[in-house]
Protein backbone atom coordinates (compact mmCIF):
# COMPACT_ATOMS: atom_id res chain seq x y z
CA UNK A 1 0.00 0.00 0.00
CA UNK A 2 2.95 2.21 1.04
CA UNK A 3 4.70 1.20 -1.98
CA UNK A 4 1.53 2.10 -4.26
CA UNK A 5 1.62 5.44 -2.92
CA UNK A 6 4.60 6.46 -2.76
CA UNK A 7 4.59 5.60 -6.82
CA UNK A 8 1.75 7.85 -7.18
CA UNK A 9 3.38 10.50 -5.21
CA UNK A 10 6.46 10.48 -7.38
CA UNK A 11 4.15 10.59 -10.76
CA UNK A 12 2.48 13.71 -8.91
CA UNK A 13 5.36 15.67 -8.18
CA UNK A 14 6.71 14.90 -11.79
CA UNK A 15 3.45 16.53 -13.41
CA UNK A 16 3.54 18.85 -11.80
CA UNK A 17 7.09 19.76 -12.23
CA UNK A 18 6.15 19.10 -16.34
CA UNK A 19 3.64 21.46 -15.68
CA UNK A 20 5.59 24.03 -14.39
CA UNK A 21 8.43 23.56 -17.06
CA UNK A 22 5.67 24.03 -19.98
CA UNK A 23 3.21 26.38 -18.80
CA UNK A 24 5.09 29.33 -19.36
CA UNK A 25 6.38 28.25 -23.00
CA UNK A 26 2.30 27.73 -23.99
CA UNK A 27 1.28 30.66 -22.19
CA UNK A 28 3.60 32.32 -24.72
CA UNK A 29 2.76 30.78 -27.82
CA UNK A 30 -0.85 31.25 -26.87
CA UNK A 31 -0.43 34.36 -26.06
CA UNK A 32 1.28 35.31 -29.34
CA UNK A 33 -2.10 34.52 -31.09
CA UNK A 34 -4.59 36.93 -29.15
CA UNK A 35 -5.62 40.42 -29.57
CA UNK A 36 -4.11 42.64 -26.84
CA UNK A 37 -7.57 42.85 -25.35
CA UNK A 38 -7.50 39.36 -24.99
CA UNK A 39 -4.35 38.76 -23.13
CA UNK A 40 -5.25 41.28 -21.17
CA UNK A 41 -8.89 40.69 -19.92
CA UNK A 42 -8.00 36.92 -20.09
CA UNK A 43 -4.32 36.07 -19.44
CA UNK A 44 -4.62 32.20 -18.70
CA UNK A 45 -7.06 31.13 -21.30
CA UNK A 46 -6.69 29.94 -24.68
CA UNK A 47 -6.80 32.28 -27.89
CA UNK A 48 -10.17 32.90 -29.17
CA UNK A 49 -8.79 32.35 -33.01
CA UNK A 50 -5.22 30.90 -34.44
CA UNK A 51 -4.60 34.55 -36.42
CA UNK A 52 -1.70 35.40 -37.53
CA UNK A 53 -2.18 39.11 -37.22
CA UNK A 54 0.23 39.71 -34.89
CA UNK A 55 3.35 38.19 -36.62
CA UNK A 56 2.17 39.92 -39.71
CA UNK A 57 2.09 43.32 -37.34
CA UNK A 58 5.78 42.26 -35.47
CA UNK A 59 6.89 41.75 -39.56
CA UNK A 60 6.00 45.09 -40.39
CA UNK A 61 5.92 47.36 -37.20
CA UNK A 62 9.71 46.46 -37.21
CA UNK A 63 12.84 45.10 -38.84
CA UNK A 64 11.61 41.23 -37.73
CA UNK A 65 12.25 39.97 -41.42
CA UNK A 66 16.01 41.59 -40.66
CA UNK A 67 17.06 40.57 -37.23
CA UNK A 68 15.74 37.16 -38.34
CA UNK A 69 18.20 36.72 -41.14
CA UNK A 70 21.18 38.88 -39.38
CA UNK A 71 20.80 35.58 -36.74
CA UNK A 72 20.56 32.96 -39.33
CA UNK A 73 23.39 34.61 -41.00
CA UNK A 74 25.23 34.95 -37.80
CA UNK A 75 24.61 32.10 -36.39
CA UNK A 76 25.42 29.80 -39.58
CA UNK A 77 28.78 31.32 -40.26
CA UNK A 78 29.80 30.99 -37.12
CA UNK A 79 29.04 27.27 -36.37
CA UNK A 80 30.64 26.50 -39.90
CA UNK A 81 33.90 28.15 -39.14
CA UNK A 82 33.83 27.04 -35.60
CA UNK A 83 33.89 23.00 -36.98
CA UNK A 84 35.95 23.89 -39.79
CA UNK A 85 38.42 25.47 -37.68
CA UNK A 86 38.17 23.37 -34.64
CA UNK A 87 38.14 20.26 -36.53
CA UNK A 88 41.42 20.60 -38.47
CA UNK A 89 42.92 22.02 -35.44
CA UNK A 90 41.88 18.38 -33.59
CA UNK A 91 43.01 16.16 -36.54
CA UNK A 92 46.90 18.34 -35.89
CA UNK A 93 46.93 17.72 -32.37
CA UNK A 94 45.91 14.30 -32.24
CA UNK A 95 47.44 12.97 -35.59
CA UNK A 96 50.69 14.85 -35.48
CA UNK A 97 53.58 13.94 -33.46
CA UNK A 98 55.20 17.34 -32.58
CA UNK A 99 56.36 17.49 -29.09
CA UNK A 100 54.59 20.85 -28.50
CA UNK A 101 50.90 19.49 -29.29
CA UNK A 102 49.97 18.03 -25.50
CA UNK A 103 50.65 21.89 -24.42
CA UNK A 104 48.75 23.33 -27.13
CA UNK A 105 45.67 21.15 -26.05
CA UNK A 106 45.73 21.82 -22.51
CA UNK A 107 45.68 25.62 -23.56
CA UNK A 108 42.87 25.52 -25.45
CA UNK A 109 41.42 23.76 -22.47
CA UNK A 110 42.08 26.77 -20.05
CA UNK A 111 39.41 28.69 -22.61
CA UNK A 112 37.14 26.47 -21.60
CA UNK A 113 37.21 28.18 -18.32
CA UNK A 114 37.71 31.38 -19.30
CA UNK A 115 34.90 34.24 -18.39
CA UNK A 116 34.79 36.31 -21.33
CA UNK A 117 31.68 39.12 -20.00
CA UNK A 118 35.00 40.10 -18.06
CA UNK A 119 37.03 40.56 -20.77
CA UNK A 120 34.34 42.52 -22.80
CA UNK A 121 36.30 46.16 -22.48
CA UNK A 122 39.57 44.83 -24.15
CA UNK A 123 37.33 43.26 -26.62
CA UNK A 124 35.39 46.26 -27.30
CA UNK A 125 38.93 48.37 -27.82
CA UNK A 126 40.16 45.65 -30.37
CA UNK A 127 36.91 45.75 -32.58
CA UNK A 128 37.56 49.29 -32.42
CA UNK A 129 40.90 49.36 -33.43
CA UNK A 130 39.66 47.01 -36.11
CA UNK A 131 36.55 48.89 -37.52
CA UNK A 132 34.58 46.31 -36.53
CA UNK A 133 32.31 47.78 -34.16
CA UNK A 134 28.75 47.50 -35.19
CA UNK A 135 29.26 45.11 -37.97
CA UNK A 136 27.93 41.17 -38.19
CA UNK A 137 31.62 40.05 -38.77
CA UNK A 138 32.76 40.96 -35.07
CA UNK A 139 30.08 38.59 -33.85
CA UNK A 140 31.24 36.08 -36.14
CA UNK A 141 34.28 36.64 -34.85
CA UNK A 142 33.94 36.39 -31.17
CA UNK A 143 31.67 33.52 -31.44
CA UNK A 144 34.26 31.58 -33.37
CA UNK A 145 36.92 32.52 -30.80
CA UNK A 146 34.35 31.31 -27.61
CA UNK A 147 33.72 28.16 -29.37
CA UNK A 148 36.91 26.99 -30.36
CA UNK A 149 38.43 25.53 -27.11
CA UNK A 150 34.93 23.05 -26.35
CA UNK A 151 35.21 22.19 -30.45
CA UNK A 152 38.75 21.31 -30.03
CA UNK A 153 38.16 19.24 -26.67
CA UNK A 154 34.83 17.23 -28.36
CA UNK A 155 36.92 16.57 -31.64
CA UNK A 156 40.13 15.66 -29.91
CA UNK A 157 38.39 12.88 -27.81
CA UNK A 158 36.81 11.70 -31.01
CA UNK A 159 39.56 10.87 -32.76
CA UNK A 160 41.34 9.22 -29.78
CA UNK A 161 38.90 6.81 -30.10
CA UNK A 162 39.07 6.70 -33.99
CA UNK A 163 42.00 3.93 -35.32
CA UNK A 164 44.74 5.94 -36.84
CA UNK A 165 45.18 2.66 -38.88
CA UNK A 166 42.69 4.75 -41.37
CA UNK A 167 44.64 7.56 -42.01
CA UNK A 168 48.40 5.80 -42.09
CA UNK A 169 46.42 3.71 -44.93
CA UNK A 170 45.16 6.85 -47.36
CA UNK A 171 48.37 8.29 -46.46
CA UNK A 172 50.07 4.98 -47.87
CA UNK A 173 47.39 4.96 -51.40
CA UNK A 174 49.19 8.87 -51.34
CA UNK A 175 46.65 11.09 -50.42
CA UNK A 176 48.16 14.33 -48.29
CA UNK A 177 47.22 15.39 -44.94
CA UNK A 178 44.40 17.87 -46.02
CA UNK A 179 42.27 14.94 -48.48
CA UNK A 180 43.49 12.37 -45.44
CA UNK A 181 41.32 14.58 -43.21
CA UNK A 182 38.64 15.76 -45.94
CA UNK A 183 38.05 11.97 -47.19
CA UNK A 184 38.29 10.04 -44.52
CA UNK A 185 37.76 11.49 -41.01
CA UNK A 186 35.29 14.34 -42.14
CA UNK A 187 32.79 11.90 -43.24
CA UNK A 188 33.32 9.58 -40.30
CA UNK A 189 32.90 12.70 -37.94
CA UNK A 190 29.13 13.31 -38.64
CA UNK A 191 27.91 12.77 -34.60
CA UNK A 192 30.94 15.02 -32.86
CA UNK A 193 30.30 17.56 -35.77
CA UNK A 194 26.26 17.23 -34.71
CA UNK A 195 27.07 17.74 -30.90
CA UNK A 196 28.98 20.57 -31.33
CA UNK A 197 27.09 22.47 -33.99
CA UNK A 198 23.86 22.34 -32.12
CA UNK A 199 25.55 23.75 -28.63
CA UNK A 200 26.82 26.40 -30.55
CA UNK A 201 23.73 27.08 -32.93
CA UNK A 202 21.63 27.11 -29.44
CA UNK A 203 24.69 29.50 -27.58
CA UNK A 204 25.09 31.66 -30.80
CA UNK A 205 21.65 31.59 -32.39
CA UNK A 206 20.24 33.07 -28.08
CA UNK A 207 23.06 35.02 -27.22
CA UNK A 208 21.88 38.71 -25.98
CA UNK A 209 25.31 40.26 -24.54
CA UNK A 210 27.59 41.03 -27.65
CA UNK A 211 24.80 41.98 -29.59
CA UNK A 212 24.25 44.62 -26.91
CA UNK A 213 27.59 45.28 -26.64
CA UNK A 214 29.02 45.21 -30.45
CA UNK A 215 25.83 46.77 -32.54
CA UNK A 216 24.43 50.26 -32.27
CA UNK A 217 22.17 50.05 -35.49
CA UNK A 218 18.94 48.99 -35.03
CA UNK A 219 18.83 47.24 -38.87
CA UNK A 220 21.87 44.91 -38.02
CA UNK A 221 20.43 43.90 -34.68
CA UNK A 222 20.19 39.92 -34.31
CA UNK A 223 16.71 38.61 -32.62
CA UNK A 224 17.81 38.74 -29.11
CA UNK A 225 18.48 42.42 -29.41
CA UNK A 226 15.49 43.26 -31.66
CA UNK A 227 13.31 41.77 -28.82
CA UNK A 228 14.94 44.18 -26.70
CA UNK A 229 14.16 47.49 -28.60
CA UNK A 230 10.82 46.08 -29.55
CA UNK A 231 9.90 45.63 -25.75
CA UNK A 232 11.00 49.46 -25.40
CA UNK A 233 8.85 50.76 -28.00
CA UNK A 234 5.90 48.89 -27.65
CA UNK A 235 6.02 48.16 -23.87
CA UNK A 236 1.63 48.36 -23.92
CA UNK A 237 1.51 45.74 -26.79
CA UNK A 238 1.30 42.39 -25.41
CA UNK A 239 0.33 40.93 -28.49
CA UNK A 240 3.05 42.05 -30.62
CA UNK A 241 5.91 41.50 -27.21
CA UNK A 242 4.31 37.59 -26.98
CA UNK A 243 4.56 37.17 -31.24
CA UNK A 244 7.95 38.34 -30.88
CA UNK A 245 9.43 36.07 -27.89
CA UNK A 246 7.64 33.32 -29.58
CA UNK A 247 9.23 34.17 -33.07
CA UNK A 248 12.77 34.05 -31.45
CA UNK A 249 12.16 30.85 -29.44
CA UNK A 250 10.03 29.14 -32.50
CA UNK A 251 13.09 27.41 -34.60
CA UNK A 252 15.14 25.82 -31.20
CA UNK A 253 11.42 24.20 -30.15
CA UNK A 254 10.84 22.79 -33.25
CA UNK A 255 14.66 21.94 -34.00
CA UNK A 256 14.40 20.22 -30.19
CA UNK A 257 11.62 18.43 -30.76
CA UNK A 258 12.78 16.69 -33.58
CA UNK A 259 16.20 15.57 -32.40
CA UNK A 260 15.60 16.30 -28.88
CA UNK A 261 18.01 12.92 -28.00
CA UNK A 262 21.53 14.96 -29.92
CA UNK A 263 20.01 18.71 -28.20
CA UNK A 264 20.45 17.00 -24.63
CA UNK A 265 23.80 14.89 -25.61
CA UNK A 266 25.22 18.01 -27.18
CA UNK A 267 24.12 20.56 -24.32
CA UNK A 268 25.21 17.98 -21.86
CA UNK A 269 28.54 16.40 -22.75
CA UNK A 270 30.81 19.36 -21.39
CA UNK A 271 29.91 19.17 -18.35
CA UNK A 272 29.89 15.19 -17.65
CA UNK A 273 32.99 14.22 -19.26
CA UNK B 1 89.16 15.88 -53.07
CA UNK B 2 87.58 14.40 -49.83
CA UNK B 3 85.95 17.65 -48.17
CA UNK B 4 84.44 18.28 -52.16
CA UNK B 5 82.73 15.05 -51.62
CA UNK B 6 81.88 15.56 -48.60
CA UNK B 7 79.83 19.07 -49.39
CA UNK B 8 78.22 17.22 -52.38
CA UNK B 9 77.09 14.23 -50.09
CA UNK B 10 75.01 16.40 -48.03
CA UNK B 11 73.61 18.19 -50.76
CA UNK B 12 72.26 15.00 -51.92
CA UNK B 13 70.70 14.56 -48.49
CA UNK B 14 69.99 17.85 -47.84
CA UNK B 15 67.31 18.31 -51.33
CA UNK B 16 64.56 15.85 -50.37
CA UNK B 17 65.03 16.21 -46.58
CA UNK B 18 63.64 19.93 -47.79
CA UNK B 19 60.70 18.83 -49.55
CA UNK B 20 59.50 16.77 -46.41
CA UNK B 21 59.80 20.18 -44.24
CA UNK B 22 58.05 22.21 -47.00
CA UNK B 23 54.94 20.00 -46.40
CA UNK B 24 55.47 19.70 -42.74
CA UNK B 25 55.41 23.59 -42.35
CA UNK B 26 52.39 23.11 -44.85
CA UNK B 27 50.83 20.94 -41.86
CA UNK B 28 50.68 23.77 -39.07
CA UNK B 29 48.45 25.72 -41.45
CA UNK B 30 45.81 22.81 -39.46
CA UNK B 31 46.47 24.23 -36.32
CA UNK B 32 47.20 28.10 -36.90
CA UNK B 33 43.97 29.49 -37.53
CA UNK B 34 42.23 28.18 -34.59
CA UNK B 35 45.13 29.25 -32.12
CA UNK B 36 45.97 32.76 -33.93
CA UNK B 37 41.58 33.34 -33.64
CA UNK B 38 42.10 31.81 -29.88
CA UNK B 39 44.76 33.82 -29.04
CA UNK B 40 43.33 37.05 -29.92
CA UNK B 41 40.21 37.43 -28.85
CA UNK B 42 40.35 34.84 -25.87
CA UNK B 43 43.35 34.94 -24.09
CA UNK B 44 45.11 38.50 -25.30
CA UNK B 45 41.68 40.32 -23.73
CA UNK B 46 41.39 38.56 -20.97
CA UNK B 47 45.23 39.40 -20.07
CA UNK B 48 44.34 43.31 -21.08
CA UNK B 49 41.44 43.45 -18.65
CA UNK B 50 44.03 42.58 -16.15
CA UNK B 51 46.91 44.87 -17.40
CA UNK B 52 44.05 47.43 -17.74
CA UNK B 53 43.22 47.77 -14.08
CA UNK B 54 46.09 49.48 -13.56
CA UNK B 55 46.35 52.11 -15.27
CA UNK B 56 44.43 55.58 -15.41
CA UNK B 57 42.06 55.82 -17.43
CA UNK B 58 40.83 58.78 -19.84
CA UNK B 59 37.79 57.44 -21.71
CA UNK B 60 39.42 55.21 -24.04
CA UNK B 61 42.56 56.40 -23.54
CA UNK B 62 44.96 54.67 -21.66
CA UNK B 63 46.90 57.60 -19.31
CA UNK B 64 49.36 56.52 -16.38
CA UNK B 65 50.25 53.85 -14.78
CA UNK B 66 49.11 54.13 -11.22
CA UNK B 67 48.97 50.68 -9.64
CA UNK B 68 46.60 49.49 -7.32
CA UNK B 69 44.66 53.00 -7.09
CA UNK B 70 41.99 51.40 -9.29
CA UNK B 71 40.97 48.74 -6.43
CA UNK B 72 41.65 50.53 -3.71
CA UNK B 73 39.06 53.29 -4.70
CA UNK B 74 36.98 50.60 -5.30
CA UNK B 75 36.72 49.26 -2.16
CA UNK B 76 37.18 52.23 -0.24
CA UNK B 77 35.78 55.24 -1.73
CA UNK B 78 31.76 55.98 -1.88
CA UNK B 79 29.83 54.76 -3.84
CA UNK B 80 31.80 52.41 -5.40
CA UNK B 81 32.10 50.53 -2.36
CA UNK B 82 28.23 50.70 -1.25
CA UNK B 83 27.78 49.68 -5.31
CA UNK B 84 30.38 46.95 -4.46
CA UNK B 85 29.28 44.97 -1.40
CA UNK B 86 25.90 45.56 -1.90
CA UNK B 87 26.23 44.03 -5.20
CA UNK B 88 28.05 41.44 -3.75
CA UNK B 89 25.86 40.11 -1.09
CA UNK B 90 23.05 39.96 -3.89
CA UNK B 91 25.39 37.36 -6.00
CA UNK B 92 25.67 35.30 -2.68
CA UNK B 93 22.22 35.34 -2.17
CA UNK B 94 21.62 34.71 -5.99
CA UNK B 95 24.07 31.58 -5.30
CA UNK B 96 22.47 30.26 -2.06
CA UNK B 97 19.16 30.75 -3.61
CA UNK B 98 19.91 28.74 -6.39
CA UNK B 99 21.42 25.70 -4.77
CA UNK B 100 18.17 25.18 -3.17
CA UNK B 101 15.42 26.12 -5.90
CA UNK B 102 17.62 24.85 -8.70
CA UNK B 103 19.96 21.91 -7.73
CA UNK B 104 18.25 20.77 -4.52
CA UNK B 105 14.90 20.21 -6.31
CA UNK B 106 16.88 18.57 -9.42
CA UNK B 107 18.39 16.60 -7.31
CA UNK B 108 15.02 15.32 -5.92
CA UNK B 109 13.64 15.16 -9.60
CA UNK B 110 16.60 13.00 -10.64
CA UNK B 111 16.42 10.72 -7.80
CA UNK B 112 12.63 10.19 -8.99
CA UNK B 113 13.24 9.79 -12.78
CA UNK B 114 15.87 7.13 -12.22
CA UNK B 115 14.13 5.04 -10.27
CA UNK B 116 11.42 2.16 -11.41
CA UNK B 117 9.02 4.58 -13.97
CA UNK B 118 7.52 5.09 -16.92
CA UNK B 119 8.14 7.95 -19.35
CA UNK B 120 11.34 8.59 -18.55
CA UNK B 121 12.41 10.11 -21.96
CA UNK B 122 9.03 12.05 -21.82
CA UNK B 123 10.07 14.14 -17.84
CA UNK B 124 14.03 14.31 -19.38
CA UNK B 125 12.69 16.40 -22.27
CA UNK B 126 10.24 18.19 -20.51
CA UNK B 127 12.38 19.49 -18.39
CA UNK B 128 14.95 20.74 -20.52
CA UNK B 129 12.68 22.85 -22.95
CA UNK B 130 13.23 26.01 -21.13
CA UNK B 131 16.90 25.85 -21.58
CA UNK B 132 16.37 25.91 -25.38
CA UNK B 133 15.18 29.68 -24.61
CA UNK B 134 17.32 32.92 -24.92
CA UNK B 135 17.62 34.09 -21.49
CA UNK B 136 16.57 37.61 -22.98
CA UNK B 137 13.02 35.98 -24.06
CA UNK B 138 12.68 34.64 -20.32
CA UNK B 139 13.49 37.60 -18.78
CA UNK B 140 10.93 39.78 -20.64
CA UNK B 141 8.52 36.53 -20.61
CA UNK B 142 8.14 36.40 -16.81
CA UNK B 143 8.21 39.92 -16.78
CA UNK B 144 4.83 39.83 -18.26
CA UNK B 145 3.86 36.90 -16.16
CA UNK B 146 4.80 38.28 -13.44
CA UNK B 147 2.59 41.70 -13.99
CA UNK B 148 1.31 43.24 -11.78
CA UNK B 149 -2.25 43.70 -13.06
CA UNK B 150 -2.24 42.03 -15.95
CA UNK B 151 0.39 39.17 -15.75
CA UNK B 152 -0.81 35.95 -15.47
CA UNK B 153 0.20 34.61 -12.43
CA UNK B 154 -1.65 37.25 -10.28
CA UNK B 155 -4.38 36.93 -12.28
CA UNK B 156 -4.37 32.99 -11.77
CA UNK B 157 -4.32 34.12 -7.82
CA UNK B 158 -7.07 36.06 -8.03
CA UNK B 159 -8.99 33.59 -9.52
CA UNK B 160 -8.12 30.84 -7.10
CA UNK B 161 -9.36 33.13 -4.24
CA UNK B 162 -5.61 33.57 -2.78
CA UNK B 163 -6.01 37.75 -4.27
CA UNK B 164 -3.91 38.59 -0.70
CA UNK B 165 -0.96 36.52 -2.03
CA UNK B 166 -0.88 38.60 -5.06
CA UNK B 167 1.83 41.41 -5.68
CA UNK B 168 3.88 43.54 -7.38
CA UNK B 169 6.50 40.72 -7.46
CA UNK B 170 9.20 42.36 -9.15
CA UNK B 171 8.15 46.14 -8.03
CA UNK B 172 8.69 45.18 -4.63
CA UNK B 173 12.62 45.33 -3.39
CA UNK B 174 11.55 42.39 -0.68
CA UNK B 175 10.33 39.89 -3.65
CA UNK B 176 12.15 41.04 -6.72
CA UNK B 177 15.59 39.47 -5.89
CA UNK B 178 14.11 36.28 -5.09
CA UNK B 179 11.37 36.10 -8.26
CA UNK B 180 14.67 36.21 -10.42
CA UNK B 181 16.57 33.50 -8.52
CA UNK B 182 13.31 31.45 -9.01
CA UNK B 183 13.05 32.50 -12.38
CA UNK B 184 16.88 31.73 -13.04
CA UNK B 185 15.97 28.24 -11.31
CA UNK B 186 13.40 27.43 -13.95
CA UNK B 187 14.92 28.18 -16.57
CA UNK B 188 18.13 25.90 -15.54
CA UNK B 189 16.35 23.36 -13.71
CA UNK B 190 16.21 20.50 -16.89
CA UNK B 191 20.01 21.19 -17.10
CA UNK B 192 20.72 20.05 -13.49
CA UNK B 193 18.22 17.13 -13.64
CA UNK B 194 19.87 15.65 -16.21
CA UNK B 195 23.33 16.23 -15.28
CA UNK B 196 22.69 14.61 -12.30
CA UNK B 197 20.75 11.11 -13.46
CA UNK B 198 24.03 10.74 -15.69
CA UNK B 199 25.82 10.65 -12.16
CA UNK B 200 23.07 8.49 -11.01
CA UNK B 201 23.08 5.88 -13.59
CA UNK B 202 26.54 5.63 -13.68
CA UNK B 203 26.05 4.12 -10.17
CA UNK B 204 26.23 0.32 -10.97
CA UNK B 205 22.98 -1.76 -9.96
CA UNK B 206 24.82 -4.41 -7.80
CA UNK B 207 25.88 -2.17 -5.31
CA UNK B 208 22.17 -1.76 -4.32
CA UNK B 209 21.88 -4.96 -4.62
CA UNK B 210 24.01 -5.69 -2.02
CA UNK B 211 23.42 -3.61 0.21
CA UNK B 212 19.40 -4.75 0.20
CA UNK B 213 21.06 -8.09 1.27
CA UNK B 214 22.66 -6.73 3.76
CA UNK B 215 19.28 -5.46 4.60
CA UNK B 216 20.01 -1.55 4.58
CA UNK B 217 17.15 0.34 4.12
CA UNK B 218 16.35 2.72 1.26
CA UNK B 219 17.22 6.07 3.91
CA UNK B 220 20.80 4.46 4.42
CA UNK B 221 21.28 3.54 1.14
CA UNK B 222 20.58 7.22 -0.08
CA UNK B 223 22.87 8.36 2.13
CA UNK B 224 25.52 5.87 2.25
CA UNK B 225 25.55 4.75 -1.67
CA UNK B 226 23.81 7.04 -3.53
CA UNK B 227 25.17 10.73 -2.15
CA UNK B 228 28.60 9.76 -2.10
CA UNK B 229 28.69 7.97 -5.47
CA UNK B 230 26.80 10.68 -7.16
CA UNK B 231 29.18 13.85 -5.57
CA UNK B 232 30.95 14.05 -9.21
CA UNK B 233 27.63 15.59 -10.54
CA UNK B 234 26.90 17.44 -7.78
CA UNK B 235 30.33 19.13 -8.04
CA UNK B 236 30.00 19.59 -10.93
CA UNK B 237 26.67 21.31 -11.13
CA UNK B 238 27.86 23.55 -7.76
CA UNK B 239 30.92 24.79 -9.36
CA UNK B 240 28.76 25.65 -12.95
CA UNK B 241 26.03 27.25 -10.44
CA UNK B 242 28.68 29.65 -8.85
CA UNK B 243 30.16 30.67 -11.73
CA UNK B 244 26.89 31.29 -13.21
CA UNK B 245 25.44 33.50 -10.54
CA UNK B 246 28.26 35.57 -10.19
CA UNK B 247 28.47 36.39 -13.60
CA UNK B 248 24.58 36.81 -14.07
CA UNK B 249 23.44 39.61 -16.08
CA UNK B 250 20.97 39.16 -18.77
CA UNK B 251 18.19 37.86 -16.89
CA UNK B 252 18.38 41.16 -14.44
CA UNK B 253 19.11 43.39 -17.65
CA UNK B 254 15.98 42.32 -19.50
CA UNK B 255 13.68 42.09 -15.91
CA UNK B 256 15.19 44.80 -13.83
CA UNK B 257 17.60 46.80 -16.04
CA UNK B 258 20.81 48.12 -15.86
CA UNK B 259 20.31 49.47 -12.44
CA UNK B 260 19.16 46.57 -10.95
CA UNK B 261 15.67 48.00 -9.94
CA UNK B 262 13.96 48.52 -7.75
CA UNK B 263 16.03 50.38 -5.42
CA UNK B 264 19.16 48.49 -6.39
CA UNK B 265 17.39 45.44 -4.92
CA UNK B 266 18.72 43.26 -7.47
CA UNK B 267 21.79 45.14 -8.48
CA UNK B 268 24.30 42.48 -8.81
CA UNK B 269 28.20 42.84 -10.14
CA UNK B 270 27.88 41.86 -13.00
CA UNK B 271 25.15 44.80 -13.65
CA UNK B 272 27.39 47.39 -11.85
CA UNK B 273 30.70 46.04 -13.90
CA UNK B 274 28.18 46.70 -16.92
CA UNK B 275 27.17 50.27 -15.59
CA UNK B 276 31.17 51.19 -15.31
CA UNK B 277 31.84 50.09 -18.32
CA UNK B 278 29.46 51.50 -21.10
CA UNK B 279 27.06 53.63 -18.98
CA UNK B 280 29.78 55.81 -17.63
CA UNK B 281 28.99 56.10 -14.25
CA UNK B 282 32.01 58.38 -13.76
CA UNK B 283 32.87 60.16 -17.20
CA UNK B 284 36.73 58.83 -18.06
CA UNK B 285 37.49 57.23 -14.79
CA UNK B 286 35.24 54.57 -14.97
CA UNK B 287 36.90 51.96 -17.77
CA UNK B 288 40.06 51.60 -14.90
CA UNK B 289 37.07 50.88 -12.38
CA UNK B 290 35.01 48.58 -14.78
CA UNK B 291 38.46 46.17 -15.57
CA UNK B 292 39.46 46.36 -11.61
CA UNK B 293 35.94 44.88 -10.93
CA UNK B 294 36.44 42.44 -13.91
CA UNK B 295 39.71 41.47 -12.68
CA UNK B 296 38.04 41.17 -8.80
CA UNK B 297 35.14 38.75 -10.45
CA UNK B 298 37.80 36.98 -11.84
CA UNK B 299 39.76 36.23 -9.68
CA UNK B 300 36.59 35.68 -6.75
CA UNK B 301 35.44 32.54 -9.44
CA UNK B 302 38.62 31.64 -10.20
CA UNK B 303 39.76 30.56 -6.40
CA UNK B 304 36.24 29.43 -5.72
CA UNK B 305 35.89 27.07 -8.37
CA UNK B 306 39.51 25.95 -7.07
CA UNK B 307 38.51 26.02 -3.80
CA UNK B 308 35.06 23.86 -4.49
CA UNK B 309 37.45 21.25 -6.53
CA UNK B 310 39.77 20.60 -3.67
CA UNK B 311 36.68 20.56 -0.87
CA UNK B 312 35.14 17.84 -3.34
CA UNK B 313 37.97 15.67 -4.46
CA UNK B 314 38.92 15.35 -0.73
CA UNK B 315 35.66 14.17 -0.04
CA UNK B 316 36.12 11.34 -2.69
CA UNK B 317 39.11 9.59 -0.93
CA UNK B 318 37.48 9.60 2.35
CA UNK B 319 35.04 7.01 0.75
Amino acid sequence: MTARFGQFAKYLVLLVFSFLALYPVFLMIASSFKTNLEILTSPLGLPASLSLENYKLVWEKVNFGAYVWNSVYVSGLSVLLILFLSSLAAFYLSRYPFRWNPYVLFFFMLGLMLPMKLAILPLYMIMLQLKLLDTLTSLVILYVAGGIPFAVFVFYGFFKTLPAELDQSARLDGCNGFQVYWKIILPLMKPPLATVGIVHLIGVWNDFFYPLIFLKSEELSTIPLGVLTLFGEYDTEWNLLFASLTLSSLPMIVAFLFASKQFIEGLTSGAIK
Amino acid sequence: MAVLEKSSEVKRQASPRRGVNRSKHLVHLFLLPALVIYVWFQVYPIFSAFLNSFYAWDGLKRGAFIGLDNFVRLFTESPFKEMFFRGFGHNVIFFAGTIVAKLAVAFLLALMINSRIRGKEFFKTVFFLPKLLSVIVVGFLFSLILNPTYGALNTFLKHVGLEEWARPWLGDPDTALYAIILVNSWYGLGFAVLIFLAGLQAIPAEIYDAAKMDGASGLTMLLRITLPLAMPSVMVMTILTFIGSFETFELIFAMQGSQGGPYYSTDVLATYFYRLAFGSVEGGESIGLGSALAVVLFMMISSATAVLLFFFKRKEYEL
